[in-house]
């Protein structure tokens, strides 16, 4: 398993750049991955990233018409938020493993 | 997944990512019109460009008043099963009603799968700025007029029309 010095933390990584554990998280860490991507964090980004980190916890498979249904925030919004990969980039940024849902 | 396979085919030849895919659904199956619609929300999912094109019996999918009515075919679908895997007997399919069964048993698993019903699936598709259309000759055909479609139906276009938004580099066109 690699690691990777993000925000002055080391923290495990996937080959894709996905924490593998979930606990290592930080909001200064889903700052510095977002900046990878090109994003600047709102509070906006931080509600869906909270929301997916609970959703994860429960076991959920993750879909953005979860997210769609939220409450936080509707799919064109999170499309907005996470341009080019919603599912995908939000949970790289909100530190928890790639998705595997095809929706 | 790190695929060793897929890996070594890219570091053969450098692979550029896919940028737009155009698909074209013809049929009007719950199978065929949701392998349209998972295929071209998985494509906005990713960043790819989606257009999508439907055409004879696909355009069920987008008709106000057969979206919420597709069924599975359950005559000749030598596929088909009952729950437990015993083979579903073709004249079993005849009888009134076991098609409606068969097909509001698979929209149930589908929901369970977080999978939407047609409508909100194009919400979710338009949202991620995909593109519906309907074709000119099949809505000729059947008579359908712009209002008797979904109002995520951008237009009404002609084959050319849609070869014509095919273009650029690596657009790939995909018949479901």
């Amino acid at each position: 398993m690699a690691t990777k010095n993000i925000a002055g933390v080391s923290v495990n990584v996937d080959d894709e750049g996905y924490l593998t554990d979930p606990s290592q998280w930080t909001r200064e860490i889903a700052t510095e991955i977002a900046k990878e991507e090109n994003i600047e964090l709102t509070d906006k980004h931080f509600e869906v990233l909270e929301f997916l980190r609970k959703e994860f916890e429960t076991g959920a498979q993750l879909t953005i018409r979860k997210v769609g249904k939220s409450g936080i925030i509707d799919i064109k919004g999170l499309y907005d938020l996470f341009p080019g990969g919603p599912l995908k980039k939000s949970s790289r940024i909100a530190g928890i493993p790639k998705p595997t849902s095809c929706v | 997944m790190f695929n060793p396979l897929i890996q070594n085919k890219m570091n053969q030849k450098e692979e550029k990512p896919l940028k737009k895919v155009c698909i074209i659904c013809a049929k009007g199956s719950i199978e065929d019109v949701y392998a349209t619609l998972v295929m071209a929300n998985g494509a906005v999912m990713e960043g790819i460009e989606a257009k999508v094109f439907f055409t004879f019996f696909g355009l069920d999918a987008i008709t106000k008043k057969q979206m919420k009515k597709l069924h599975t075919g359950v005559v000749g679908n030598p596929a088909m099963r009952m729950p437990g895997g015993i083979p579903f007997p073709t004249l079993l399919g005849i009888i009134p009603g076991v098609e409606a069964g068969v097909s509001a048993m698979m929209k149930k698993q589908m929901e369970n799968l977080d999978i939407p019903p047609v409508d909100e699936f194009l919400d979710m598709i338009t949202a991620g700025g995909g593109e519906i259309y309907a074709c000119k000759l099949a809505t000729d055909m059947f008579k359908l007029k712009k209002e008797d479609l979904s109002e995520h139906v951008i237009d009404i276009i002609t084959v050319g029309d849609f070869y014509a938004m095919a273009g650029g580099e690596n657009t790939q066109i995909i018949f479901t």
